[in-house]
């Protein structure tokens, strides 16, 4: 039998206090030796759950119903001990956060011998010389010093190798991997997805990969299960699913993410909504609230996943409609998501230059003392975060900093907000120098000119708030009226699509689109010039994301704001932005329209950012030349 | 407990006349929520009451108490509660009545005075030397960590002698000589860590007065601790001032305290009960109403608390 893995129906469902959380109602499939199944979904899909139920690694409070059959032996209602012998042996996993999956105070080497040993009789040096081995396959430099070396010695990058190592030890038949890039750069992203695919090419492995990244699954999968509200709705082919999805929500995904290889700027389509709670579903398509092709039979009961017409036999789809979907994604010649109207603001037709100037910035510099001393500090040296950076933003325009993690774009984006006096160079919002304050007072009024939308949606709410006082809190700031504020805060919360008798609830109670929709608002309440926005859709859902992108985008061309955009993403940055300044160890490397750079970028580092996105489409991905940077970070290089 | 009890939008206010209906609904402050989600909770209601109940009796049983608390009834000498000397007297004829009256009026007065002082002062110089940084933490720190080392009994000792027991230097001792630091400290180290929340930067990035982002921000996340500190405050201080009346520092005789009365009842169990439970019954009722309210208040502060409903 060539099946590693045959699942058939499982459901797991946790008690809690708010009544039983269905979180995997009914998932089934077959998984072949050698072969990649792509689990994609959104948080709270259930996809996570479903391959922890795999490894046998849910909490006691689960319950797990079904058959698992791994390599023909039946997976549930074993012990954890008889449990214990396949995982890390036959099967293995790579987990999300490199930084948290591997154990501190231990070193590599112990580890990956460790991994080795438990499962394996072996000598002490066998152990070594294999770990050796392992870390040279993942492309470790120098691995005999390595293997002495502790986690927190290495890069995020290098270690989610390292995790690799340890789940490619044993030659595992399956190998689960959750989210194992999301939380990495996209140049490392793109280096681990290669490793990923080498190391299944090495061990033979068959594959689960697990994630929200519909680029990535295009990449990786060959078979695609879409989860939604802890059922597959669409399981097909990887090429099926992108060209011919029947089913609304993979249609909606798809169209809800902004792609890295497309010139025009065509709204997003997001889905509108939220994912239902997994608590008492009624029998009835869980996606229906959210669906704009929806019958009344969709709320009658809920579809069975079956196979499609005019498909592959391996086409299933959940969804009562799904026959009269066409091949692009029509329905009655119809697109299956009606497309927004753009916004166009009478700006653009104004050229750039006679637009005035919102934000400039010129030679910004930003150092870190390296101190040393217990008691008296002495400095020793610095680091240049920054290394003077200049550009300027007009009116109605975004400008997009864009680079990795360490590149100084946040730090960039806080010196500004912080108004940091510069020695040799300026800030200027609005035609007030930063120098040039005085007091207090000024400084109060400057903040009116310049507000900022945080990247975690819930942290940047203060939890004991209303909202309403969260929208209102700038607007006291600058010493509004009570009963101003108030009418304000009823009009802001309109604008941001929130519904204004919400407003005495506390940010709890909103979902992480409404919570940055709320962020939003209460950026917007003093009439800002101005928005600094970091990374503020990162941390959101594609579909959820696709409707803050599409309201930003709304907001820029009716208000005539100015926005100064950080982000790592790409895709999303050619959506937003008009001009783009990439970022690379605290300097641009390139600073320009958003086309030119996009489509012909110069500098060697804007190349291989570039080509390591993932672009969602199995064809164009599969078939990318991929420029490399050579050598790693500066950090690894001198390591 | 249904839904629509929960949720204030689908229940509109008893009182909202149809006159008012027509008018857009009013927002609710935070305020008027918490107190709707603190009225919600029975036992925070109970504890209210059992507290007023005690305040009442503090403030009105002396005035309708047949005897003073000092003046002393040669009759009656150490007699059991009946109908002359309710709660009966004690063995140089005291009526217990009063004195429990008087005690609790003392006890209440020092207690509260003290955890209110010792919670305020505490959560105020630790969040603002968190959120400040820099000098004034060095220095809040300096202070803190000087007073926890130094003998604080010492110190006390030299200003207590010269009170002549008045409640209110026994109280000023003990937020400053005793109460605050401990508490500080643990504030300070919470606080280090909301002032890196991205609400506190988004606040101070709008303008909002430093002051005010340590009152508005930072003291209400830190808002169970608070009501924690309060209520263990309240046992405390009036174990801390039994202590020290023991010691001749506290309440002197004739005037009493719940401690004392406690301290010296304690002695007598077995002889006369009543010396010992009444005064216990009413510190218990003190301790246990608080902890009610505590209970309540800190559900009607925590937004994700689920007794606090969905509001």
């Amino acid at each position: 039998m060539s099946n590693i893995l045959s699942v058939r129906d499982l459901r797991v469902s946790f008690a809690s206090e708010a009544g039983r959380v269905d979180a995997v109602r009914g998932v089934s499939f077959d998984l072949e030796v050698g072969k990649t199944l792509g689990i994609v979904g959104e948080s709270g899909s259930g996809k996570s759950v479903t391959s922890l139920a795999i490894m046998g690694l849910l909490d006691e409070n689960a319950r797990v119903q079904g058959s698992i059959l791994y390599d023909g032996e039946e997976l549930l209602g074993k012990t954890d001990k008889e449990l214990s012998l396949i995982r890390g042996n036959g099967m293995s996993m790579v987990f999300q956060d490199p930084l948290t999956s591997l154990t501190p105070v231990f070193t590599i080497g112990a580890q990956l011998m460790e991994a080795l040993t438990v499962h394996r009789s072996m000598s002490k040096k066998e152990a070594w010389d294999e770990s050796l081995e392992l870390l040279n396959l993942v492309g470790i430099p120098n691995p005999e010093k390595r293997m002495k070396s502790f986690p927190h010695e290495f890069s995020g990058g290098m270690r989610q190798r390292v995790v690799i190592a340890i789940a490619m030890a044993n030659k595992p038949k399956l190998i689960i991997a959750d989210e194992p890039t999301t939380a990495l750069d996209v140049t490392i992203q793109a280096q681990i997805l290669d490793l990923i695919e080498k190391a299944q090419h090495e061990t033979g492995a068959a594959m689960i990969m697990i994630t929200h990244d519909m680029g990535v699954v295009a990449r990786t999968a060959d078979d695609v299960i879409v989860m939604y509200a802890g059922k597959p709705v669409e399981q097909a082919p990887v090429r099926e699913v992108f060209h011919r999805p029947r089913m609304p929500y993979s249609i909606g995904l798809l169209g809800a993410i902004p792609r890295v290889d497309k010139v025009e700027k065509e709204p997003l389509i997001p889905i509108e909504g939220n994912p239902p709670l997994l608590i008492n579903l009624p029998d009835a398509c869980p996606f229906a609230d959210r669906c704009p092709i929806v019958l009344p039979a969709c709320r009658e009961r809920e579809p069975e996943l079956l196979p499609v017409l005019n498909g592959s036999q391996s086409h299933l789809a959940a969804c009562i409609r799904s026959d009269e979907i066409t091949n692009d994604g029509l329905i009655d010649g119809h697109p299956v998501y009606p497309v927004p109207e753009p916004v166009v603001s009478d700006l653009t037709r104004t050229p750039r230059e006679d637009r005035p100037i919102t934000l400039e910035v010129r030679n910004l510099t930003k150092t870190f003392p390296l101190v040393k001393g217990a008691f008296f500090k002495k400095k020793v040296g610095e680091v240049r975060a920054v290394k003077g950076v200049s550009f300027d933003i007009r009116q109605g325009e975004t400008l997009a900093i864009v680079g990795e993690s360490g590149s100084g774009k946040t730090t960039t984006l806080m010196q500004i907000m912080d108004f940091a006096k510069q020695e040799d160079g300026d800030i200027i919002i609005g035609g007030t120098s930063i120098n040039g304050l005085k007091h207090a007072r000024d400084e109060r009024a400057l903040r009116r000119d310049i507000q900022i939308v945080f990247q975690d949606p819930m942290g940047a709410l203060d939890p004991r708030m209303t909202v309403a006082d969260i929208i209102s809190e700038p607007l006291f700031a600058i010493g509004t009226e009570k009963d101003e504020a108030h009418r304000r805060v009823d009009e802001l919360m309109d604008l941001v699509g929130l519904d204004p008798a919400h407003s005495d609830r506390f940010p709890q109670a909103f979902s992480g689109g409404q919570r940055q929709r709320i962020g939003i608002a209460r950026a917007l309440s003093t009439n800002p010039k101005i928005i600094a926005l970091d990374e503020p859709v990162s941390a959101l859902d594609v579909s959820i994301q696709a409707g803050v992108l599409n309201l930003l985008d709304e907001l820029r061309g009716r208000l005539g704001l100015s926005f100064l955009f950080v982000a790592h993403d790409l895709s999303v940055v050619r959506h937003i932005a008009d001009r783009v300044a990439v970022m690379y160890l605290g300097d641009f490397v390139e600073h320009g329209d958003v086309n030119d750079i996009f489509e012909n970028p110069q500098h060697p580092y804007t190349q291989a950012l570039l080509s390591a996105i993932p672009i969602p489409d199995p064809d164009i991905e599969r078939n990318r030349e991929r420029v490399a940077i050579t050598g790693a970070w500066k950090a690894d290089e001198d390591l | 407990m249904t839904n629509q009890q929960l949720d204030p939008v689908t229940m509109p206010d008893a009182e909202e006349g149809p006159a008012l209906k027509a008018t857009p609904r009013k927002r609710m402050s935070k305020w008027s929520l918490y107190s709707r989600r603190f009225m919600r909770n029975k036992p925070a209601v109970a504890g209210v009451i059992i507290f007023i109940l005690l305040v009442l009796f503090a403030i009105i049983a002396p005035f309708v108490a047949p005897y003073d608390h000092v003046e002393l009834d040669f009759l009656n000498l150490g007699t059991p509660p009946g109908a002359e000397h309710w709660f009966g007297t004690t063995s140089a004829g005291n009526d217990t009545f009063a004195q429990v009256a008087i005690g609790l009026q003392r006890s209440l007065m020092i207690a509260v005075t003290v955890s209110v002082g010792t919670t305020a002062i505490s959560a105020i110089i630790g969040t603002a030397a968190a959120y400040f940084g820099g000098w004034t933490e060095r220095i809040t720190l300096i202070i803190i960590h000087f007073m926890m080392v130094i003998p604080s009994f010492l110190i006390l000792a030299m200003i207590s002698n010269d009170s002549g027991g008045d409640w209110r230097v026994i109280a000023f001792i003990m937020i400053f000589v005793i109460g605050w630091y401990f508490p500080a400290r643990v504030i300070w180290t919470m606080a280090l860590s909301l002032r890196e929340r991205e609400y506190v930067h988004a606040a101070r990035y709008m303008g909002v007065p430093g002051m005010r982002i340590v009152l508005r921000h930072l003291l209400p996340n830190i808002g169970s601790l608070l009501v924690i500190n309060f209520t263990l405050g309240i046992v405390s201080a009036v174990m801390v001032e039994t202590g020290l009346s023991f010691l001749g520092f506290g309440v002197k005789i004739p005037d009493v305290s719940l401690g004392s009365l406690i301290g010296s009842g304690a002695n007598t169990i077995t002889s006369a009960p009543w010396l010992f439970y009444f005064p216990a019954a009413a510190l218990t009722l003190l301790t246990v109403s608080m902890a009610l309210v505590a209970d309540g208040l800190r559900d009607a502060l925590d937004p994700t608390s689920a007794a606090g409903g969905r509001a």
